[in-house]
Formats: C-alpha cells, sequence, structure tokens
C-alpha cells in the first residue's frame, strides 16, 4: 500500500485538496444560486406544475368522490343500479348547494358533448326529485339523455383522479366507453395535421435559415473587422426590434395589397387581380420565420467559421484540390459544428413559434402552438392544451438528446 | 538527367500593390535554380511573404510575369501549378488523421489505393513519423505537427516546395532541430525549396543563396557566409548578425582602402565597399568579432576604448564600450580567455584590420 500523503501541516491530503475544493465549489454554487433560485421558483415548478394538468382530474375526483368509488363495482355494460343513481342525486345536490356544478357540466362535457345541457337541466329539477322513488326513473324523467348508457359511462370515466386521455386527443385519437382506442372521425381531425405542418415548418424554415445564413456567415468571417461589423449589426438588426414590429411590418408587406404586391403590380410581373397570397396561408409564416430566426443560424455559423484558418483552403489548393473541391472536403466539413447548432437552435425556436404564426399565418398557416393558445384561451380545456404542450417539450427534449448523441453538446457554438 | 535549370522559377520585373498607393515588391527580378534552397530574408512587411505568395499563386502580380519551369504561371491557379507548401500556422486539417492528411494531395490527384499508402509510409519515415497514421493533428506535438506538413507538402513530389516561416511557432531547441533536418531532406530529395524568414540564424544555416529583402526589394542575394562576411549596403550589414557603426566622411580613396574622418574627428582606415569619392558621407560597419583586444600585430586601426557594461553569456561575454564617441561599441570576448580581467570603467585597447571594416552607403 502507499503512504498516505500529508501536507506540509499534517493534514491528509485528500482532506485537505477537498477542504479547499470545498470553498471553491461552494463560491461558484453562490454565484449561480440567485438565477438557480429564479428559475427554479417561477419556471420550473411552475411549467411541471401546468403539464401535471394534463392528466389531472383530481378536482372533478374531489366532487363526485363517492358516486365515482360506488361507479367502480359498476361494469357498465346495463344501465346502473340505484346504488349509483341515488349517490350521485345526492352529491349533486351538494354541487348545487355550494354552486360547483357548473364545472361539473363543463368537465363532463369534454368526455361527452351535450352534459353541458345534461347537468343544468338536471340541476333545476333536482328539487322536484323524490328521494323514496327510483332515481334512474326520475333522471330519465328530466331528460331523456339519461336513459343512454353512454352518458353514465362518460359519468363513470370523467371522475377519474387522472387519465391519459387528453394525449390521445392530441393525436386525434380517442377511448371509446368499451375501452378501445380509435380515429376520431375525420372531418374532426385537426391535431396530427397541425403537428406535422409544425414540423413541416419548423424543418423548412430550418433549411431557409441555412442556405441564406451560410454564404452571409462566410462572408462575415473572412471580411475586414470594419466591414464585418457593420454587416453583423445589419444582420443582428432584427435583434433589436419588437417581434411583434417586425411582424406587423411582414403584414404591412406581404398582404394582398401591400408593398410587394403593389411593387410586382407597377413592374407588370403580376396582373392586378391575381395578385400573389403571400399571406395568411404557409408562405407568410415561412417567410416570416425565416427571416426573424435567421440570426440564431448566423451568429453560431460565423463564430465557427471565424475560426477556420484561411490557410487550410489555401493549403488545400496548393496540393492541387480545386476550390470546391477544397471547399466540400475541408471547409464544409469543418463548419458542421456550427452547421448543427444553428439548425438545432433555429429547428427548437420554430416549432414553438407562435405570435409570427398567429398574426400571419391564417387558419392554413396555424401551428402547433396556436392550437395550444386557442385551448388556453378559448376553448378553455387546459388539460389539452398541457398534454400537447407536454408532447412538444418531450418533442424538443429528444432533438436536443439526438444532437447530443450525434454531435455533442460540447460542440455547440453560439457565437 | 538533364541539368539543372539556372533560371527554374524566373520573377520578371514583377511589382505588387494591395491598395494602389503603395508598392510591397517593387520591380523584383529573381532567378531560383534548380534543386537550390533560397530562403526570402527580411524584416517583416519587407515583401517576402508577398513575393511567396504570388508564386504560390495566393497573390497575382500587379505587374511583370513569374515563370515556372520556363512557363509564365500568372494566369494559373494554385491548384494546377503543382507547387508544394508549408504555412506558418502548418495548416493540416483539423478533422482528418495524419494519414488523411496525406492522402489528401495524392487522392486529388486519382493516385491508386496502394501507391497512396507506400508513398505515404515513405514520406512519414522520412520525417520519422512512422506510426502517427492514426493520430489526430490536435494530437501531436507542435514540432510533429510541423514534421506532418512538411511530409504533406513533398508526399505529391512537387518540383518546387515553398515554406512560409515554417518554424515560427516552434520552441528554440526544437526550431534548431528541425532546420537540420529539413536541410537534410532537401540534400537528399534534391527538390527545389523557397523559404522565408525573418530569422537569419534559420537562413544562415539552411541556405544554398539568400535573398535579403527591405522595402520591397531585394538588397542581396548571395550565399550565407558572403552575406555576412561582405555586406554589400549598410541594411544588409545591420540585418545580418551583429554590427558596429561608425559615421564618417571619406577623406582619401585608393583601392581596397579608404581614409574616413568619423563624426568624432578621427581617422579610420577602411575597405571602400559603396564608396567611390572623397567627401562623401559613410557608414563603416564591423562585425564584433573581427576585433581584436590589447593587439599586439600591426594594425591599421588602433584605439583605446572604456568599458560601459559587462555582460555574461555563458560562452562569451559581451563588453559594451565607447570607442570613438560610439557609445554602443559592442566586443564579442570568448570564454577561453577567462584571465582577461574586466572591470566596468577600464581603459581597453583595441584594434582591428582595414579590411575588415566596410565602408558602405550611408
Amino acid at each position: 500500500m502507499t503512504a498516505e500523503i500529508r501536507t506540509s501541516d499534517g493534514e491528509l491530503l485528500s482532506v485537505k485538496l477537498k477542504k479547499v475544493e470545498r470553498r471553491r465549489r461552494t463560491t461558484a454554487f453562490l454565484l449561480a444560486a440567485p438565477l438557480l433560485f429564479f428559475i427554479v421558483f417561477a419556471y420550473v415548478i411552475p411549467i411541471f406544475q401546468m403539464l401535471g394538468r394534463s392528466i389531472d382530474n383530481a378536482e372533478m375526483n374531489s366532487f363526485l368522490t363517492e358516486t365515482h368509488e360506488v361507479m367502480q363495482t359498476w361494469d357498465g355494460s346495463e344501465m346502473p343500479g340505484e346504488d349509483v343513481t341515488s349517490t350521485f342525486y345526492y352529491e349533486l345536490k351538494t354541487a348545487v348547494e355550494n354552486k360547483y356544478h357548473g364545472k361539473i357540466a363543463t368537465r363532463l362535457n369534454y368526455e361527452k358533448g351535450g352534459f353541458t345541457s345534461l347537468i343544468k337541466k338536471t340541476s333545476r329539477k333536482l328539487k322536484n326529485f323524490d328521494e323514496n322513488a327510483n332515481f334512474l326513473d326520475q333522471f330519465i324523467d328530466v331528460h331523456k339523455k339519461w336513459g343512454d348508457i353512454e352518458y353514465w359511462q362518460a359519468l363513470k370515466r370523467g371522475t377519474d383522479a387522472y387519465h391519459f386521455r387528453k394525449y390521445l386527443t392530441t393525436f386525434d385519437y380517442e377511448q371509446r366507453f368499451d375501452g378501445s382506442i380509435e380515429r376520431i372521425p375525420e372531418k374532426l381531425r385537426i391535431n396530427v395535421t397541425l403537428w406535422l405542418r409544425t414540423i413541416f415548418v419548423a424543418v423548412g424554415v430550418t433549411f431557409c435559415c441555412f442556405i441564406l445564413a451560410y454564404p452571409i456567415s462566410h462572408l462575415l468571417s473572412v471580411l475586414p473587422t470594419r466591414y464585418s461589423n457593420l454587416l453583423m449589426i445589419c444582420v443582428l438588426l432584427p435583434f433589436w426590434t419588437s417581434l411583434l414590429v417586425r411582424t406587423s411590418s411582414w403584414m404591412v408587406l406581404l398582404q394582398k395589397q401591400g408593398v410587394l404586391n403593389d411593387t410586382l403590380v407597377s413592374l407588370g410581373f403580376v396582373a392586378d387581380e391575381s395578385r400573389l397570397e403571400l399571406m395568411y396561408n404557409m408562405t407568410g409564416t415561412f417567410i416570416a420565420m425565416t427571416q426573424i430566426l435567421l440570426p440564431f443560424m448566423v451568429l453560431p455559423l460565423y463564430s465557427v467559421m471565424k475560426t477556420i484558418s484561411p490557410s487550410l483552403m489555401r493549403a488545400a489548393t496548393s496540393m492541387g484540390a480545386t476550390p470546391f473541391h477544397a471547399f466540400r472536403k475541408i471547409y464544409f466539413p469543418l463548419t458542421y459544428a456550427g452547421i448543427s447548432a444553428g439548425s438545432i437552435l433555429v429547428f427548437v425556436l420554430a416549432i414553438g413559434y407562435y405570435i409570427t404564426p398567429a398574426l400571419v399565418g391564417g387558419a392554413k398557416g396555424i401551428l402547433i402552438s396556436n392550437r395550444i393558445a386557442y385551448h388556453m384561451q378559448q376553448s378553455l380545456d387546459w388539460s389539452l392544451a398541457t398534454a400537447m404542450a407536454t408532447v412538444l417539450l418531450i418533442a424538443v427534449l429528444v432533438v436536443y438528446w439526438l444532437y447530443n448523441k450525434i454531435v455533442g453538446i460540447d460542440n455547440m457554438r453560439l457565437g | 538527367m538533364n541539368s539543372k535549370k539556372s533560371d527554374f522559377v524566373k520573377f520578371e520585373q514583377v511589382d505588387k500593390s494591395y491598395d494602389g498607393k503603395e508598392l510591397v515588391v517593387k520591380g523584383l527580378d529573381l532567378d531560383i535554380a534548380e534543386g537550390e534552397f533560397l530562403t526570402l530574408l527580411g524584416p517583416s512587411g519587407s515583401g517576402k511573404t508577398t513575393t511567396l505568395m504570388m508564386l504560390a499563386g495566393f497573390e497575382t502580380p500587379t505587374n511583370g510575369e513569374i515563370y515556372f519551369d520556363g512557363r509564365p504561371i500568372n494566369n494559373i491557379p494554385p491548384h494546377k501549378r503543382g507547387i508544394g507548401m508549408v504555412f506558418q500556422n502548418y495548416a493540416l486539417f483539423p478533422h482528418l488523421s495524419v494519414y488523411e492528411n496525406l492522402a489528401f494531395p495524392l487522392k486529388v490527384r486519382k493516385v491508386d489505393k496502394s501507391e497512396i499508402e507506400e508513398r505515404i509510409n515513405k514520406t512519414l519515415k522520412m520525417v520519422s513519423l512512422t506510426g502517427f497514421e492514426n493520430r489526430m493533428p490536435a494530437q501531436l506535438s507542435g514540432g510533429q505537427q510541423q514534421r506532418v506538413a512538411v511530409a504533406r507538402a513533398l508526399v505529391f513530389d512537387p518540383k518546387l516546395v515553398l515554406m512560409d516561416e515554417p518554424l515560427g511557432a516552434l520552441d528554440k531547441n526544437l526550431r534548431e532541430s528541425m532546420q537540420y533536418e529539413l536541410k537534410h531532406i532537401h540534400e537528399s530529395l534534391g527538390v527545389t525549396v523557397v523559404y522565408v524568414t525573418h530569422d537569419q540564424g534559420e537562413a544562415l544555416t539552411m541556405s544554398n543563396r539568400i535573398a535579403v529583402f527591405n522595402d520591397g526589394k531585394v538588397q542581396q542575394l548571395s550565399g550565407p557566409n558572403e552575406l555576412y562576411e561582405t555586406p554589400v549596403n549598410s541594411f544588409v550589414a545591420s540585418f545580418i548578425g551583429e554590427n558596429n557603426t561608425f559615421t564618417g566622411t571619406v577623406k582619401e580613396i585608393a583601392s581596397g582602402s579608404a581614409k574616413i574622418e568619423t563624426d568624432s574627428g578621427e581617422t579610420i582606415v577602411a575597405n571602400p565597399i559603396a564608396v567611390s569619392s572623397s567627401g562623401e558621407k559613410s557608414r563603416i560597419s564591423l562585425r564584433p568579432e573581427r576585433v581584436s583586444i590589447d593587439p599586439n600585430e600591426q594594425l591599421e586601426n588602433k584605439f583605446t576604448s572604456e568599458i560601459r557594461e559587462i555582460i555574461y553569456h555563458g560562452d562569451h561575454t559581451r563588453v559594451r564600450v565607447n570607442l570613438l564617441g560610439n557609445d554602443e561599441f559592442i566586443l564579442k570576448v570568448p570564454n577561453a580567455s577567462s584571465d582577461l580581467k574586466l572591470n566596468v570603467g577600464d581603459k581597453l585597447d583595441l584594434g582591428w584590420s582595414s579590411h575588415d571594416c566596410r565602408a558602405l552607403d550611408y
């Protein structure tokens, strides 16, 4: 065994080293702590709480706890017995007294359409019920929908404490009351179309940005500093302008009576009656997003290209390679790190892009993020919105994971 | 084998300007013989690198013509010139292994696989890097990277290899051993080398001939010892090696000897190189090692100096003295004469022959 090494004051070297290192680690932690706390409390925790909503149904479960419990013994093959209907009657009565029956109606309506009016009507008539008579018959008397077994099945499913059905909805599938999973009717399918469109736009915008950014980044990297600084300012100018302003200016430029169409018409390229549809479709989304995300591609490419010595290309040509061959074999491979960093950045930003498609996209150009916003703000189906957001988050994480596998996150250079 | 061409590379009245205002290279005429090791030596901004870049094809002459093996090459792009080049920062392809770096010029030339391997093995052996084929450039030391760069410039058997300060980034010891190595490679291959450096020691060690550049012009083109022993003007004298100078006016001039009155009023007998008539101003150049201390023999020039500073340098001691009003006069005293007692403030008798003391342009 090797002798223990001690420092000159007699402490064990390994212990002493840890002590010294601990101080450094503490300092590093303290430097990061404010931001860390901010991110954890203002960002990470709220996000996970929100994401939890995609499967959480605890509130509903608490409204109708007993009904839910009693219904566990009901197999749903025939109409429920009096144990179920009576429990439901008493709990609904409590709900009406405490005025949360509206929430129950809304929630149950997600499970099966028609529940809103059903619960509202039932709630109004609840005081006329004879508590000694058959409850099921009285329910059916109030509204004949109670005679439809699917409403009772929906009630059973709708009071589960948690469920994953929103994720099915995210991909245009539904779970039937018999437990089978099937696609929803064709005319209702929208989410898959939006997912595919979102991926298409994100990939397309990334590619357009790459095509546009590569030459300009190269130019930036070889120009003398005074010119390259000026050019860099032009590239970064969009960063200094509000996103909303930029998107609005694209609206001014692209609309049917806009600057671009007017110019084309006055130059005679386009007839006045057949002005180009550049907005409220995918074209608009594409053009505006490419322009807005371009700097995110330029910066990583530029920073990588800046490190490539011009003598490499010279060396290659001095050895007999044509300029094109030298580019393909030497320069281009050396820019992979920049290409991948820029692409992942643009792709990830594009896949969740919201304002631009909302303003210039129209119905044909909206993306999944706009659908999430719709469910957050208009349909108020937060569970579905968060389910979609979770899928989006996972998709982005998968992309990062792939990037790390293929390129290595250490190779990312962002300017 | 046919006889070696004396004008294998020829610069004819070549001018180069980058900004249209100043000439970086002015009316350059230079012949480079086949198989020779020619060094372009000069301070930075003297035009030596521009000259090399024009030969490689990365810069176009503003005026004049460059011939390579009898052909004018001004309009031939670099990749068609077939000239090997070693760059200052090595310019190894960082994403390719040593083997792939060396294979690059051969693959471009569509050499078949077995021959590529054979040539690479041969070349790596020449630079003593056998076994390093699969290393990446970043895994090599500076000296090893330099060898790979040299190997890569030689592997496709170019007739001419250009080297742009290839040893600039290496430490002193490594640089010296690489100098010998390059010299030996040149001797064994017989390839023509044009070498650019600002390090005169490097130039003197390796070259067959040296072209000293200053201000866009070749000041002197000659062999290393000629350059050192008989500089033709005061720039070359001061740039190559150490040099003590006096300024003065020619009083009397005869063949092989001139009497020059220094600014301090004494008369020095000197060897007239760049002066031809009396009354001309002249700068006299004298190598420190040509000055004798306490001279016994008969010398034309004998003066007494006063020691100002003594600097110990290991193998020799440098003594700064005041001589004829020049406070920066340097002597090199070899350490063998350690019996010599030197103290600051002592008087020291010095002497030198008129032949070693060259009267150059002012």
